[in-house]
């Protein structure tokens, strides 16, 4: 059969760089074609070359790029207006970014419906509700006369389907759909394009760097390194056996289900495109490397019906077990380190000339937790539930609005604030935005030894190498400025920074969201190498459910400022009783296949915070709820182990 | 001693900016990451080439800015009087272009008064252009006057070539010496422009400077090159001496500027609340005033101060300097509005960052965050609003004392020289060279002031930067 599309040893530069290198695939109608990488590795730049909409200074050097047996790249611009939306089309990851704010959404399909299918008026407004309704946006008629900012994120990347739906394409080219999204949400939109794809018989290019997304919904797969293709297979194969050296690390660097091993790590980072590169591009960084790897570059070959680019595929050993390392062994019977009991924290909402407070945001709304020393709690939930508030209520860098705080055995007022300072700190999820830019590596971890006065101002300087060599950093690192390194070696400044004050509990706010596959593994590594050596007890505040496996003992389930479920990880991830963990948990896409559990997916979104419903928050998304959780808040109710849930469902089954 | 240096006020501040302004090239020649942005800035030949035609005018600017005044030669030596009239080292410099007093209006180059006199003449009265007392009086007939001043432009432009290859020589040897190269290949690689820094621009700017000077030194020691004012003196050297008033406006007004919108602007971004409010409705009041009405208000409280302090002020130099210095003051105060609305938005931006954010949990100091981890990182927006206004300042300046509320009538500035001129333009024919002189200099001056802006602003903005 011939192919949608059909890609052929395309080379793309921008500038004197090339970012694109020899890369060749095709993708069938009704397929999906996954191509995963790290971010930088030229993923993105394929689709736009494939779209013809590189940025400036941006051009296909070579190569050709066939959709249904025309030269895509040989058209006029103006055939070539045509053929984007109308036979392919391109979702974007930011869909804030991707619609105009100051125009309903209405319009913009309705626009696009207008140039490709000539409708107009009515038949236009007609053409643009059915599409809402194909993407599955509840109440089309209605959101058609909305703007892009009152809808959720997961509605607006559906309208950017629905747009992207309106020239009828042949080829739908989804360049990481799902990555700003919370996972209920890109469940759904995961399962909305799953759909699609099968009733109108597209083919689609998916462009992620999640293993998850792309075992649950790719056909075939093609893994990007450095701007080249590196191994291509069917999905089943390539999960069942990758190949490729690189492919293997990135399984093995993904925390998964509470094995408790050590994450294998990929060392070094992904080369720069402007680097000169000889030989396998993965050299440099792969653990089997022979000379003849450094020196020429590989070929394709085919093991068992994978292709792959491997001077020593199906050579290489077979997967070596984990190091098994224990988590942090500590009695249960210790004090705990941190209690937090009814924290609330209130924003006001004002409104008026006068600036009167008419109304509350509850964004955390009477939250009690405890942590032990040496043990990690983690908070998890969907965005906007008021997660990370309540970290930096802890910290007081939000001021709460009533509650009581215990570190230590002293409760933390706004007098004995610089006690809490020492005892307790923060690590931030971007470290491009946690480093001033214009202080020396040295000064930053500094700021906070100055400010608290720890140590002899003599020793502090002494101090920084120790850090340094702590969190593995060269010692020369102090000298320079944070865009020297690259963001995991930021992350390990600002986790450096942190230690610095010798706390005793860490705040980690979503320390690895924003980092690659192989670079979040060293970093949950490290943190898990410091909590056993330094007895570090961590919040650590996330929304992957993986990482929380890896990581941590404890986990809380927060819903809409509230705790809704809490208990030992295995329970809560194994054993999920109220309904909304139960969503989560399995809303996550996973690599092993999950035959025979239950899926439940979750409607809607969440509601605002301003105006929770009423009685159980969770009761309008909730497939248990009665008339009992519609009217009151549910009481906390005890299982075995400290296992507690918020459910009046669950109550009522025992 | 045969002169006592008179230091005026604007005088001790131009040094003090200079002291700054180098303490500031020292800090930032020993930072990388300051020195990075500066080094794009060298590299771009347009901006490399304003730099350099601004620096001639600061030079003339500086070389104006050391007053002094002489001994009366009559005085005794133990008890000497010196003259009330301040002179600069630049006067001293210039001094026939000082002294070389025409009755009125001449033509530029001309060897002729503008207006036609009663003149004794061979047997008997006449009335007739008379001959100018210093322009072309060298000459003995009207018919010499082309040829000498085509012969004097020509020698002009020799000698300005002539030097500039000297200088192009010096720079070749010492360059190549440091690469350790040939003469040769060091040549073609500057003709090539494959040099790290825009080195034909440098050359061709200075040769165009040293040609122009050089024409102007000849053509002005026998003719008036701009022609003469009303009073008679030569328009050359009014145009000269404006521009330490376009420079002294364009600088100290920042300089009074700058601590208002930068304090006041990261305060209301950075604390916001009450001190925010506050703010805010100091400079929207503040703006909403025309700026016009408080500079004129505020010179005519220093003109009234002037004359009830007469002993306080002994010469006319320091009163004209005093009513500078007011302005800039009052120009100051009432522009710095637009900068502080610029920090302030920033400032709001960035508090909210997670760096400042993690201070905070380090419990360090307001004036700790601001001084480490804001201000550093508004800084480029200070460094962009100080070029971009400064010509901005320099035009002010001439429309103020245009409409009559600027400087001193007494002090040269290119605006008093409009102001002058206005009058003159309904006569037939026309007496255009004031305003053309005013125009041409400060044309220049401002040109190069935003082209240099420009390039500042390219290097410095880190949305025109693409990726850091």
């Amino acid at each position: 059969m011939k192919p949608l599309l059909d890609v052929r040893g395309l080379v793309t530069d921008i500038g004197a760089v090339r970012v694109v290198d020899g890369v060749s695939f095709h993708v069938a109608a009704g397929e999906t074609y996954a191509l995963l990488g790290e971010s930088g590795c030229g993923k993105s730049m394929t689709a736009l070359s494939i779209m013809r909409l590189l940025p400036d200074g941006g051009r296909v050097t070579s190569g050709a790029v066939d959709l249904d047996g025309q030269d895509v790249l040989a058209l006029p611009e103006r055939e070539m207006r045509r053929v984007r939306g109308g036979r392919m089309a391109m979702i974007f990851q930011e869909p804030m970014l991707a619609l105009n704010p100051v125009i309903r959404v209405g319009e913009q399909i309705i626009e696009a419906v207008a140039l490709h299918q000539n409708l107009a008026g009515q038949a236009g407004r007609d053409a643009a509700r059915d599409l809402l309704d194909a993407v599955g946006v509840p109440d089309a008629a209605r959101r058609l006369d909305t703007y892009p900012f009152e809808l959720s994120g997961g509605l607006r990347q559906r309208m950017m389907i629905a747009m992207a739906l309106a020239g009828q394409p042949k080829l739908l080219i989804a360049d990481e759909p799902t990555t700003a999204l919370d996972v209920t949400i890109q469940a759904q939109v995961l399962e909305v394009l799953r759909r699609l794809r099968v009733e109108r018989q597209m083919g689609m290019l998916l462009i992620t760097h999640d293993l998850g997304v792309v075992a649950e919904n790719a056909d075939r797969v093609g893994v990007m390194y450095a701007g080249e293709l590196l191994e291509e297979g069917t999905r089943e194969s390539f999960f069942a056996a990758p190949q490729h050296p690189y492919s293997r690390m990135l399984f093995e660097a993904l925390p998964r289900a509470g094995d408790g091993g050590r994450l294998t790590v990929i060392p070094g980072q992904v080369p720069k495109p402007d680097s000169e590169l000889k030989g396998c591009r993965f050299a440099p960084r792969c653990p089997h490397a022979v000379v003849r790897c450094r020196e020429e570059s590989p070929d394709w070959q085919t093991v068992d019906g994978q292709r792959v680019r491997c001077h020593l595929a199906g050579q290489l050993p077979a997967r070596l077990p984990r190091e098994i390392v224990a988590n942090a062994v500590s009695t249960q019977a210790m004090q705990p380190l941190l209690q937090v009991d009814g924290l609330k924290v209130y924003f006001p909402v004002r409104r008026g000339l006068l600036q009167r407070t008419v109304d509350q945001l509850r964004a955390v709304d009477g939250v009690s937790l405890d942590i032990q020393a040496g043990r990690t709690l983690a908070l998890v939930g969907e965005s906007g539930c008021g997660k990370t508030t309540v970290g930096k209520a802890l910290l007081r860098l939000t001021e709460p609005t009533a509650g009581r705080i215990v570190l230590a055995g002293e409760t933390i007022t706004a007098k004995n604030a610089p006690v809490l300072r020492r005892r307790a700190q923060m690590v931030f999820q971007d470290p491009f935005s946690s480093l001033n830019p214009r202080m020396r590596v040295a000064d930053i971890l500094l700021e906070g030894m100055d400010a608290l006065g720890v140590g002899a101002a003599h020793q502090r300087r002494d101090a920084v190498a120790r850090l340094l060599g702590q969190v593995g950093l060269p010692d020369d690192a102090g000298g320079r400025y944070p865009h020297a390194f690259s963001g995991g070696q930021r992350q390990r400044i600002a986790i450096a920074r942190v230690l610095a004050v010798s706390p005793r509990l860490v705040i980690c706010d979503e320390p690895t969201s924003a980092l690659d596959v192989s670079v979040q593994a060293q970093i949950l590594n490290l943190l898990k190498d410091l909590q056993n050596e330094l007895g570090l007890a961590y919040l650590f505040i996330t929304h992957n459910l993986g990482v929380v496996e890896y990581l941590a003992h404890e986990v809380a389930v927060m819903y809409l400022g509230r705790i809704v479920e809490h208990g030992a990880v295995a329970d809560v991830l194994h054993a999920p009783r109220h309904p909304y963990t139960q969503a989560l948990v399995s809303a996550v896409p996973r690599i092993e296949s999950h035959v025979g559990e239950g899926i439940s997916r979750l409607a809607g979104d969440q509601p605002s915070p301003l105006n929770p419903p009423s009685g159980c928050h969770f009761n309008p998304r909730c497939p248990h709820a009665g008339e009992l959780c519609r009217q009151t808040y549910p009481d906390r109710t005890d299982l075995a182990n400290g296992h507690w849930v918020r459910c009046h469902w669950v109550a009522g089954r025992i | 001693m045969k002169f006592i240096p008179e230091p005026l006020w604007t005088d001790w501040l131009i040094f003090a900016l200079l002291a700054a302004a180098l303490a500031l090239v020292w800090v930032i020649r020993r930072q990388e990451h300051l020195l990075a942005p500066w080094r794009r800035v060298a590299q771009r030949p347009m901006a490399a080439g304003a730099a350099l035609v601004l620096g001639t005018f600061v030079v003339i600017g500086l070389f104006d800015s050391l007053h002094y005044r002489e001994r009366l030669p009559e005085s005794p030596a133990d008890r000497p009087q010196y003259s009330v009239e301040v002179l600069s080292v630049f006067d001293a410099l210039v001094r026939d272009l000082r002294t070389q007093q025409e009755k009125t209006y001449s033509a530029p180059l001309a060897m002729q008064l503008y207006a036609k006199e009663f003149i004794e003449r061979d047997n008997g009265t006449v009335r007739d252009y008379p001959r100018l007392r210093y322009g072309g009086a060298h000459l003995a007939r009207a018919d010499e006057r082309l040829p000498d001043i085509a012969w004097r432009s020509l020698t002009g432009l020799t000698w300005g070539l002539v030097a500039s290859l000297f200088l192009l020589g010096l720079l070749a040897c010492w360059q190549s010496r440091r690469m350790h190269t040939s003469l040769g290949t060091w040549l073609g690689n500057w003709g090539g422009g494959r040099l790290d820094w825009p080195g034909r621009t440098v050359v061709f700017i200075v040769s165009l400077i040293l040609v122009v000077s050089c024409v102007l030194v000849q053509l002005a020691s026998g003719y008036h090159v701009f022609g003469t004012d009303k009073v008679g003196q030569d328009v050359l050297y009014i145009s000269l001496k404006s521009i330490r008033t376009g420079l002294v406006i364009g600088t100290l007004t920042t300089l009074v500027t700058l601590p208002l919108a930068i304090g006041l602007g990261i305060a209301a971004g950075y604390f916001r609340g009450w001190v925010d409010d506050v703010i805010q409705y100091v400079y929207t009041v503040l703006n909403s005033i025309p700026g016009v009405l408080l500079i004129a208000a505020a010179v005519l409280i220093v003109q009234v101060y002037i004359e009830s302090n007469p002993e306080r002020f002994d010469t006319a130099a320091v009163r004209a300097d005093i009513r500078l210095l007011a302005l800039c003051l009052i120009m100051g105060v009432t522009s710095w509005t637009g900068l502080a609305r610029l920090l302030r938005g920033e400032s709001l931006k960035l508090r909210t960052l997670d760096y400042v954010e993690a201070a905070r949990a380090f419990g360090v100091s307001h004036a700790r965050i601001i001084s480490r981890h804001i201000l550093p990182n508004v800084f480029h927006l200070v460094l962009i609003a100080i070029v971009l206004d400064f010509s901005g300042l320099v035009l002010a300046e001439a429309v103020l004392s245009y409409v009559g509320v600027g400087v001193d009538p007494a002090t040269y500035s290119w605006g008093n020289m409009i102001n002058g001129a206005r009058l003159e333009l309904a006569r037939e024919p026309v007496v255009w060279w004031q305003l053309g002189a005013a125009f041409a200099f400060m044309f220049a001056l401002v040109l190069a002031a935003n082209l240099f802006a420009d390039g500042v602003r390219d290097a410095f903005d880190p949305r025109l930067e693409g990726r850091r």
